[in-house]
């Protein structure tokens, strides 16, 4: 006889219910009284049908539980299932591939420079896991105008009907290139128009030559901005450090409280990296957002291969999820009571779970979003640019589309067999291809490193955004629709 | 929906997918069976793919008369074709319509699976038969 099996699902409680997370669909259900007991019930394994209805029978009619099945299995939440297969195991699912097509593309992140002025130890363009030598075989150190503007033309091109298009400016640091950058706006903006698009700018700088008149010209332009800083002083001045050795906290946070009073169109973003000895993660928030006055705070763990001193190990893992999850459930209370809350990567996980993402492919990387290097060469992304080894082409000469279509293909999360069980897979689908590369070499492994902090956290933004659509509904109105004043920045790259 | 009660977009899409299908139905031609009410699904479906058109049942793995369950499935792709030859001999020897090429097991061979208890384990004791 044919059993009852449950799909492959995530349940999860929250304010006091039961909630069904699916996959591969990435749909969210509350499940009544009775479906949460047909869910609980078959987590012990298949059942006949029969046999389920006698369990349950004690506590819920027959037609109730049925109408209940029947609703479970209408959301593919449970499957029949062949309970002793003849001889073999069902076969693997073959991958189930759409090719993608058109891939317009929505951001170009432009590495003006490859130069900084800082000399972080961790640094993934220069510190010692870097990929490619950012001033090998003739790579200039800072992008020429023509070239910004080929990129710029690239980017339109590219775009398709897309009617925005959204130019990030990247480095080594950013404003090392300032003369560029600021010729290249009014020259997009004027070829958006041209083309009836809009262009929305935005750059991630280290801080230190903010001066008053780049202020003023980000301002007047509407860049959206992202701060790379650790923290405060003591944690910033651990690896974010001149070329000398000196500290740059003292020289930054000034220009920074200077920004954040002058330029107040775009939210101002900070983006923390998480070392072994920066990880007091709390202490990093009510700093940058408490004292300096930042809009948002997102923390990243380092990339970097796992000898490394300051590379996280298990237990600070385990310390990051803690901490995440306090700095979570104060997001919660301010989400309850309709409150900002500037800690972001919970904020971009819950709309994420709210538009049910079901990713196919881990990030934009090499879809809709692509880095150009100082010489015009189109990479998969900033954190590639430069790397011949991941060239898609170039600005001059456009982008190789068979080579595009295969990197897609071979990096599909059907092809990574390790994730085919994991429920998580719909929003992780794998992690970042540069991570992979830094740990295992490939941009096609999975970073399996960060698997059950992965889930952990996935786990811990379910339950959040259960609590969210219980008892405050109308927050998550602001990710059915177009944009929210929050939404400014989200478009910047993360960098160290 | 009375038990399950979709809380994001995704969810909201599919239930809506589900009130069509059984607005479809009722409007439809009566017959029962499919996946839209939720008592059948067939098991060749996809469970990736959208819920599929009813049709008869069929057992997993096999395929309509016309299309050789060795190069499509029932849907015309690959996903659900016939399964290794050790559910193959089993399966469409004894209960498929589609001849499997066994042994003449009355008269010339009898006990050719004799030594084959468990088809999994034991596959390669089967007996090679030369006519």
């Amino acid at each position: 006889m044919t059993q009852i099996a449950l799909g492959e699902c995530h349940p999860f409680e929250a304010a006091g219910r039961q909630f069904l997370y699916l996959v591969p669909s990435a749909a969210v259900f509350a499940l009544d009284d009775t479906s949460a007991a047909v869910v609980e019930t078959l987590r012990g394994g298949h059942l006949a049908a029969p046999d389920l209805y006698s369990r349950l029978a004690p506590r819920f009619d027959a037609r109730v539980v049925e109408a209940s099945l029947a609703e479970l299995a209408g959301a593919r939440a449970i499957l029949p299932v062949d309970p002793a297969p003849v001889a073999a195991p069902p076969p693997e699912p073959a991958p189930n591939i759409i090719p993608l097509k058109p891939i317009p593309l929505s951001t170009l992140v432009v590495n003006v420079t490859n130069r900084c002025n800082l000399s972080c130890a961790y640094c993934y363009e220069y510190g010692e896991d870097k990929i490619a030598e950012p001033t090998a075989g003739g790579m200039p150190k800072l992008m020429s105008e023509e070239t910004a503007r080929e990129s710029v033309e690239f980017m339109i091109e590219r775009s398709g009907n897309s009617p925005v298009v959204r130019l990030t400016f990247f480095g080594g640091e950013t404003l090392l290139n300032f003369a560029v950058l600021e010729k290249t706006i009014p020259y997009a903006r004027r070829r958006a128009a041209e083309a009836g698009k809009r262009v929305e700018f935005s750059l991630t700088t280290n801080g230190t030559l903010l001066r008053p008149e780049v202020i003023e010209f980000l301002a007047d332009n509407d860049v959206g901005v992202t701060i790379s800083i650790d923290g405060p002083k003591e944690m910033q001045d651990k690896f974010r450090v001149f070329h000398d050795g000196r500290g740059s906290y003292d020289v930054v946070a000034p220009k920074v409280r200077e920004l954040l009073k002058r330029h107040t169109s775009r939210p101002i973003g900070a983006r923390v990296t998480l070392t072994s000895d920066v990880l007091d993660i709390t202490r990093i928030y009510r700093h940058l957002r408490e004292e300096v006055g930042f809009w948002e705070v997102g923390f990243a763990p380092v990339t970097t291969s796992p000898g490394r001193a300051h590379a996280i190990g298990e237990t600070g893992f385990d310390s990051m999820l803690g901490q995440f999850r306090e700095l979570a459930h104060e997001f919660l209370e301010a989400a309850l009571a309709g409150r900002h809350h500037g800690f972001s990567n919970v904020r971009d996980t819950v709309e994420e779970l709210h538009k049910g993402a079901s990713k196919a492919l881990p990030c934009g990387a090499g879809l809709g979003l692509m880095g150009v290097a100082t010489n015009g060469d189109v990479a998969l992304c900033h954190r590639f640019a430069g790397s011949d080894a991941h060239k898609l082409g170039t600005v001059q000469d456009g982008v190789d589309e068979t080579s595009q279509e295969a990197f897609l293909d071979a990096h599909h999360i059907d092809r990574k067999t390790d994730c085919r069980t994991c429920w998580a897979r719909p929003l992780c689908a794998g992690g970042c291809y540069h991570e992979a590369y830094t740990r295992y070499g490939t941009t096609q492994a999975p970073n399996l490193h960060y698997c059950e902090w992965i889930r952990g956290w996935t786990e811990t933004c379910l339950e959040i955004y259960g609590e969210i659509a219980e008892r405050n509904p109308a927050y998550l109105r602001r990710f059915d629709g177009g944009g929210t004043p929050e939404e400014g920045n989200d478009d910047a790259p993360e960098t160290h | 929906m009375t038990h399950l009660r979709p809380i994001n977009q995704k969810a909201a899409r599919i239930a809506q997918g589900m009130a069509e299908a059984r607005h479809r139905a009722g409007a439809g031609n009566g017959r029962t069976g499919g996946g839209e009410d939720g008592r059948v699904v067939a098991l060749q479906d996809s469970p990736a793919g959208p819920p599929q058109q009813e049709g008869p049942h069929i057992p997993l793995g096999c395929s309509f008369i016309f299309l050789p369950g060795w190069e499509a499935d029932s849907n015309g792709g690959a996903a659900g074709l016939c399964q290794p030859v050790e559910r193959d001999l089993f399966d469409c020897h004894l209960g498929c319509f589609w001849p499997a090429q066994v042994p003449d097991q009355l008269n010339h061979a009898p006990d050719w699976t004799g030594k084959c208890a468990a088809a999994q384990k034991d596959w390669r004791k089967v007996d090679l038969i030369f006519p």
